[in-house]
């Protein structure tokens, strides 16, 4: 077994513990931070702040194994490179936000990078967490195995809510070899034939695993074994691409995220393949396609009804990512439907009843 | 200790008469085929766990969404318990009916609704066969990828509810990873979607909740999965080796080398002799172990990759290694491990395969404990594994017609389930806790664990009426089985060798 040295290496989950029997005896409500990167997601917590930025470090890694166990206050960029030391990588590519970007706040947030479509989401490479419940105690669901499907899925769960379902101290996940080789390409094409071409291409066996489309061009990344990739770079053509490319499109660091740029940040998750949306005052240039046209990043003043009402209606939903000159929105997210509505409020009475932990931050009823 | 339903230690149940249930629902729903003769029950009284059986009350065969509804309303209103069934191939017990409840039979729903080829996904009802939809989608160059060993009779349904996997997980994951969608009705019959057609969706994940629910927070009433493009190539490779631990660490080599097989399967003696005996796949019989490893993908890459784990498994000892010529002996040689099971079954009169997940690494010390155990109780036991993921199917070969075989071959795979635990591993890795491993759960779960499951049970059924007794044990039965553990009063093994004598 190989145990990670570089990483300090300190259980707090005695504290913390002790912090939430305190919170839910009062019933006061926690603020969960970790590097507190990603505060402008969601809506803002009124509460105490409870930080697992001093429980960090792996508690186990053995990279034959595939599954890496971190604490969750521990950096991402830590654990990223403990990863690469060994050949390895969180496939999902979570975008970080900031130096200070934790694993719970990865997996709190749900959000993944360019090569989502291809290699899963954050939940996808989730195997198990521990959990510290209202209670108190340290609970473990899932596991350090491949596979289980002893009990429900509460790991999976916990990824994407936020902290509001309880504080989520240890994950395991699954973790791949680095790819052997890597190309980027930029081909100059409109949207439209970019997008029929992306899907000409995913009914076939090619080793991309990243597609964006902005300035009248489809950027691509291919990964694989290099016999492939140089056989698929030479058959699709253009011109070669900075690698880097796609680290700026993930933490949002290309001019189309500026923000000297007053507008909220759109994103719009999409069936891949629909059509550029008609919206009112919405032009190419405001629109970034990523995740081969899943992932949609719009800039734009339109009121949210109308977008929410726009985006489902294509069999998507729309977020208010960041709001006008990076303030804090009231609803970023799409509102539910009534009886999906009634079920999260019962989860969250049902683990949460008092509401210690993130109260509001997705939703102001839960 | 017991593992069938036992109201002192599982909860009590609503007795409703089934003449009272019976002429409600003729009532509510007089177009839908309601069985409640015992003959006609009969054939519904277990599932692919047939060791465990009981009578549902009722057998409901809907053939609407609208039916269905109705149904749910009516049991919700009546307090009358529902056990949902797919086609009945599950290995756990999970769609084992209860003599109080009614059984919802989901097999008429059999329709594929869409095959999309742009958006790559196919939509279709809960009853349709897993291989059915990768047929469906073979036209278009694309398939569904977890592939159960049951999948030409499995449905997706009952897929969705146990999370089911296959000898293809490690690279493409289990049945969460390739569901997008799913229709839903509550225990109140109200409609509910979860998923999406895009990539995710607003809110909880209550989609990878639902996976592996074992039908204990809704009825799942229609699916949508996401299609993959066939791989280009796909080769296999079959290493025999005299020693299973050399096995075992090739698999960790071969993950080293940076390689992720499409499929990565590991058969012991037992198994291997058994299955060239049924099938004829021209496996090594006098091996130890062999390892068959596909590999798959773009055509350049498989080649390179064939070349690296030929390399890796000489280097771990291998004493033969053979690739598959051509498509139709690759096909052989899945044949032989995907009617293991059957084929073990036809070495002796009665099998119980079990289904624990283990850190590889501790491969060589479970095996071992496994040949202990079964020496120990007197019963044989064969191995196939899913190397790559690390989830063992040990098979408990026994004859039930001898008085106490049953009981130790039951105790024995509690005791493996136990020794998966004890190493860091669990005690289900995609057949589902079901009614077969309850007690089980009380090993790997503690109580406060337990009162979260059922929390979360409690959001969407608070009156326990989806499923009740599956999954997720009672206190009561823990207390018990915690009593019994200590107490050592379990079919021990010296007490079941005595038998055996």
């Amino acid at each position: 077994m190989v145990t990670t040295h570089d990483i300090p290496d300190h259980d707090a989950s005695e504290a913390l513990a002790e912090r939430i029997r305190r919170a839910e005896a009062e019933g006061t409500p926690l603020r969960i931070v970790g590097g507190d990167t990603k505060a402008f997601y969601g809506r803002r917590v009124e509460g105490e702040t409870l930080s697992t930025r001093e429980h960090r470090g792996i508690t186990e890694y053995d990279p034959v194994e595939l599954i890496v166990s971190v604490r969750t206050g521990t950096p991402l960029r830590e654990l990223e490179a403990a990863l690469a030391a060994n050949g390895q990588m969180l496939p999902c590519e979570p975008p970080h936000f900031g130096e200070d970007a934790t694993v719970g706040g990865m997996i709190a947030t749900g959000l993944s990078g360019p090569r989502r479509p291809w290699a899963g989401s954050v939940r996808d490479f989730v195997l198990g967490t521990r959990i510290i419940t209202r209670q108190g105690s340290e609970q473990r669901f899932g596991g350090q195995v491949m596979k289980n499907v002893a009990g429900y899925d509460l790991s999976r769960l916990m990824v994407g809510a936020q902290g509001t379902l309880g504080l989520l101290t240890e994950v395991s996940m699954k973790v791949l070899p680095l790819p052997g080789a890597t190309r980027s390409l930029h081909l100059d094409m409109p949207l439209a034939e970019a997008l029929e071409k992306l899907s000409e291409w995913g009914r076939q066996p090619l080793p991309i695993t990243a597609a964006a489309w902005l300035d009248g061009a489809l950027h691509l990344r291919l990964e694989g074994g290099p016999s492939s990739v140089a056989a698929t770079a030479e058959r699709l053509g253009g011109d070669e691409l900075k690698a880097d490319f796609w680290e700026a499109l993930r933490e949002q660091r290309l001019a189309f995220f500026a923000a000297e740029d007053s507008r909220p940040l759109w994103r719009l998750s999409l069936p891949h393949h629909t059509p550029a949306l008609e919206l009112p005052g919405v032009n190419d240039p405001d629109v970034l396609y990523d995740w081969a046209g899943a992932q949609r990043w719009v800039r734009s003043e339109l009121a949210a009804d109308a977008l929410h009402e726009a985006v489902g209606r294509a069999g998507g939903h729309a977020t208010c990512f960041r709001g006008a000159r990076g303030q804090p929105v009231d609803a970023p997210f799409a509102p539910l439907p009534p009886v999906i509505e009634k079920y999260h409020r019962n989860l969250k009475a049902e683990l949460d009843p008092r509401g210690i932990f993130n109260p509001g931050r997705l939703y102001a009823a839960f | 200790m017991n593992t069938l339903f036992d109201e002192r230690l599982d909860g009590g149940l609503p007795t409703r008469e089934q003449s009272e249930v019976l002429a409600d629902l003729q009532r509510a729903l007089p177009d839908m085929t309601l069985l409640h003769r015992e003959e006609d029950l009969r054939p519904f009284e277990c599932d692919g766990l047939s060791a465990y059986r009981a009578l549902p009350m009722l057998v409901a065969l809907p053939g609407t969404l609208e039916q269905v509804e109705i149904l749910l309303k009516r049991c919700h209103a009546l307090g009358v318990p529902v056990v949902t069934r797919g086609a009945g191939t599950g290995l756990s017990g999970g769609a084992m009916p209860l003599s109080h409840g009614v059984l919802l039979v989901l097999s008429r729903f059999s329709r594929i609704l869409e095959i999309d080829p742009d958006a790559r996904t196919a939509r279709v009802q809960p009853g349709v066969r897993n291989l059915a939809i990768s047929e469906a989608a073979a036209p278009f160059g694309l398939y569904y990828a977890p592939d159960p060993s049951s999948q030409i009779a499995c449905s997706i349904g009952g897929n969705v509810a146990e999370n089911a996997g296959g000898v293809h997980c490690l690279k493409y994951g289990l049945t969460v990873h390739n569901v997008i969608k799913i229709e839903v009705l509550t225990i109140e019959g109200e409609r509910m979607t979860l998923g999406a057609d895009a990539l995710d969706a607003p809110g909880f994940d209550l989609l990878a909740l639902f996976n592996g629910s074992e039908g204990m927070l809704g009825v799942v009433t229609e699916v949508t999965v996401k299609l993959l493009p066939k791989p280009e190539s796909a080769k296999v490779l079959m290493a025999s080796f005299d020693d299973i631990e050399k096995a075992g660490n090739a698999v960790g080599a071969i993950i080293a080398a940076g390689i992720i097989p499409g499929g990565l399967e590991m058969m012991d003696n037992l198994a291997i002799r058994a299955a060239e005996d049924f099938i004829g796949a021209g496996y090594p019989v006098e091996a130890e172990a062999i390892l068959l490893c596909e590999l798959d993908g773009v055509e350049a890459d498989v080649d390179d990759d064939c070349e690296t784990v030929r390399r890796v498994l000489e280097k771990a000892g291998a004493t033969d290694i053979r690739q598959a010529r051509d498509d139709a002996e690759r096909a052989l040689f899945w044949a032989g491990r995907k009617n293991a099971f059957p084929a073990v079954g036809r070495m002796s009169p009665d099998y119980y395969c079990m289904d624990g997940t283990i850190p590889r690494r501790e491969l060589a010390r479970v095996l071992k404990g496994i040949g202990d155990l079964g020496e120990a109780y007197g019963l044989r036991v064969a191995n196939v594994f899913h190397a790559g993921d690390g989830n063992m199917h040990p098979l408990i070969l026994f004859d039930a017609n001898q008085p106490g075989e049953f009981e130790r071959a039951e105790a024995l795979g509690g005791q493996i389930l136990e020794l998966c635990v004890e190493v860091g591993g669990t005690i289900t890795g995609e057949h589902g806790v079901g009614r077969e491993k309850i007690n089980q759960m009380c090993a790997q779960f503690s109580p406060v664990e337990l009162a979260t499951f059922r929390a979360a049970k409690h959001a969407f059924d608070p009156g326990e009426l989806l499923n009740p007794g599956k999954n997720i044990p009672t206190p009561a039965r823990c207390s018990e089985f915690r009593l019994t553990k200590s107490a050592g009063d379990a079919p021990a093994p010296t007490q079941a060798l005595q038998n055996h004598g």
